[in-house]
């Protein structure tokens, strides 16, 4: 299979992430070239395995929910790149 | 003292105890050398003046009782530090100040340990030759013009440049071990679980680990001890019983069996690499340790595997940096725009491309085709490890396929520097500890590393026979000072 530039158009819009034609091509190659390194693992029969997800054999721990946490309001939106008082701002979205 | 900074961290630690150095002398020693590399490119962020201070303090009312006691250090730009810059090698995070601490860095701290500065890394730990950082590249002490690996490339030429003492990294796919073999330090990758995860910039969740990068095994064993903690804040952190690693060193591995992987042995290896890897047989059979042949047959699948799952993951984690929360954000006409806008400008090449491979290979009809298939060929592998865990308690290899290459030359192919992580990334993927020791030369002068990898949480056994190798070995690393004027 090969990715081509509507594909490449599809993945960057999920991703969010703007690309100009001449970045597109380059991406294509690039990503073209990945993709039949990955191909290899079409040799492999794996239809009766189990997939692995996490090594860490454990089970999540549960914890009484308590607020540990209290009036760090400032800490959060301090790194925030525009701010307004209390909130992040974000440009309009409802017109 | 002009030679502190030639000191390995056991002999500072030794010297401050017995009150023969302050802290304020090796912190002056450290930061005096740092500043006469500045060529290298290790720094992102340099903190010489609050160190300075802190070291002073340390002084005033030194607490001997400590690991670490005043002794200064600094760490990859991948670890949270409270109210101290933290870019993860991105122009995303080019302004973050964290307003928390990372476990690991905290449990430094709390040892007595003094913050030097940021070091230099790939982007998101993206990379493996320093050269995706945002911050520029970075050079290897061994040689100009030389990548020091990556990711933790500032890490590893700052420890080997004698620019802090010792270093913590992170090893995601070989991120500690590929650059420790390319600079002849020591760098272990802990077992998954092992060191918290909390406060660590996230790049592929079930992968990534910190640990230790040093000059020598004693070194790296006591660092280990002081950042392998069982920390509630990390879901995956796993509470076992953790050794006195520096304390239960010993060279005495007779009778150990230990495992070689005919898979290793790959297409095009340079000749040294197998003569090396000869050579570190032999010393392991000095030490009174046995040989046995093994088979890790799904070995050539691993890199396949990994570039499905890390990017995965990294699409995922990566999802966050959106211009709103924090990190840069650029100028759009509406909100879709001023995401789009952000992370087109925000990151690098090599992450764009990662997120995107991530994007696809979780996209709907392709997640069975590749993330699945993926994930169900990591079990195959985890399973090869397994099963010949059974018969050997630890496994030998070359540690990279071949010793440092120039700045450049892979740069712009993306599968030819993936392959520089062939023999570390079955590490990461079967969540297992491994640690990267010096071993020798190549015809050019470069380092060359072994890598012994162990059973899960069996940290103590991999550095006992990493302890006994080093000492057979007796390797110099040849360093000229040829960046400093």
């Amino acid at each position: 299979m090969s990715i081509d530039l509507k594909t490449i158009k599809h993945i960057s819009k999920l991703s969010r992430i703007s690309v100009n034609e001449k970045k597109a091509d380059k991406l294509a190659d690039d990503l073209n070239s990945i993709f039949k390194f990955i191909e290899k693992l079409n040799e492999l029969k794996t239809d009766n395995v189990e997939p692995l997800t996490s090594v860490a054999e454990t089970t999540l721990k549960l914890r009484p929910d308590e607020v540990k946490s209290k009036d760090i309001r400032e800490q959060i939106i301090k790194n925030s790149p525009q701010d307004n008082e209390d909130y992040f701002v974000v440009p309009k979205v409802i017109e | 003292m002009s030679d502190i900074t030639k000191q390995s961290l056991s002999e500072l630690v030794k010297n401050i105890k017995d009150k023969k150095l302050s802290s304020e002398e090796v912190t002056k020693a450290f930061i005096n050398r740092s500043e006469k590399s500045k060529k290298l490119n290790a720094y992102i962020t340099e903190n010489y003046s609050s160190a300075l201070q802190k070291a002073k303090e340390f002084d005033q009312k030194p607490n001997l009782d400590l690991k670490l006691p005043g002794i200064p250090m600094a760490v990859k730009d991948l670890f949270c530090t409270q109210n101290i810059r933290t870019t993860a090698g991105s122009k995303i995070l080019n302004n973050f100040v964290p307003s928390y601490e990372s476990t690991v860095t905290k449990n430094i701290w709390n040892e007595g340990a003094i913050l030097l500065g940021k070091l230099n890394c790939d982007e998101f730990a993206m990379g493996s030759s320093n050269e995706t950082s945002f911050f520029g590249n970075v050079q290897n002490p061994i040689d100009k013009d030389l990548v020091p690996g990556g990711s933790s490339g500032g890490s590893a030429s700052a420890v080997a440049g004698q620019l802090t003492p010792i270093t913590i990294g992170t090893d995601t796919g070989g991120s500690i071990r590929q650059p420790a073999s390319f600079t002849g330090t020591v760098g272990l990758k802990p077992t998954y679980g092992s060191c918290s995860r909390y406060g660590i910039v996230a790049f592929a969740s079930s992968l990534d680990q910190a640990g230790p990068m040093a000059q020598n095994v004693k070194d790296c064993a006591l660092l280990q001890e002081v950042i392998s903690t069982y920390d509630p804040k990390d879901s995956t952190s796993i509470d076992f019983k953790r050794n006195n690693y520096s304390k239960e060193l010993t060279y005495n591995i007779k009778g150990k069996k230990i495992g070689i992987p005919k898979e290793y042995r790959v297409d095009g290896m340079p000749h040294e690499i197998e003569e090396l890897w000869q050579k570190g047989i032999q010393y392991v059979k000095d030490c009174g340790a046995e040989i046995v042949d093994i088979s890790l047959p799904h070995t050539s699948y691993a890199l396949p595997t990994y570039y499905i799952v890390a990017p995965a993951e990294a699409s995922s984690n990566l999802a966050r940096y959106d211009g709103v929360k924090y990190g840069f954000r650029a100028k759009g006409e509406n909100l879709i725009d001023m995401y789009e806008k952000t992370r087109s400008e925000g990151f690098g090449a090599e992450v764009q491309r990662r997120i995107m491979i991530g994007t696809y290979v979780l996209s709907s009809g392709y997640y069975d085709a590749y993330y699945l298939k993926a994930q169900k060929v990591r079990k195959l592998i985890k399973n090869d490890f397994d099963e010949v865990f059974n018969k050997v308690d630890a496994i030998l290899t070359p540690s990279t396929p071949s010793s440092a290459f120039k700045i450049g030359e892979k740069k712009d192919d993306p599968v030819s520097m993936y392959l520089n992580d062939i023999f570390t990334v079955p590490v990461n993927l079967a969540g297992l500890p491994g640690i990267s020791i010096p071993a020798g030369h190549d015809t050019k002068g470069y380092p060359l590393g072994l890598q012994i990898i162990g059973k899960a949480f069996d940290e103590q056994n991999i550095l006992n026979i990493a302890y006994a190798m080093e000492e057979k070995i007796n390797f110099k690393n040849k360093i000229t000072d040829w960046w400093i004027k």
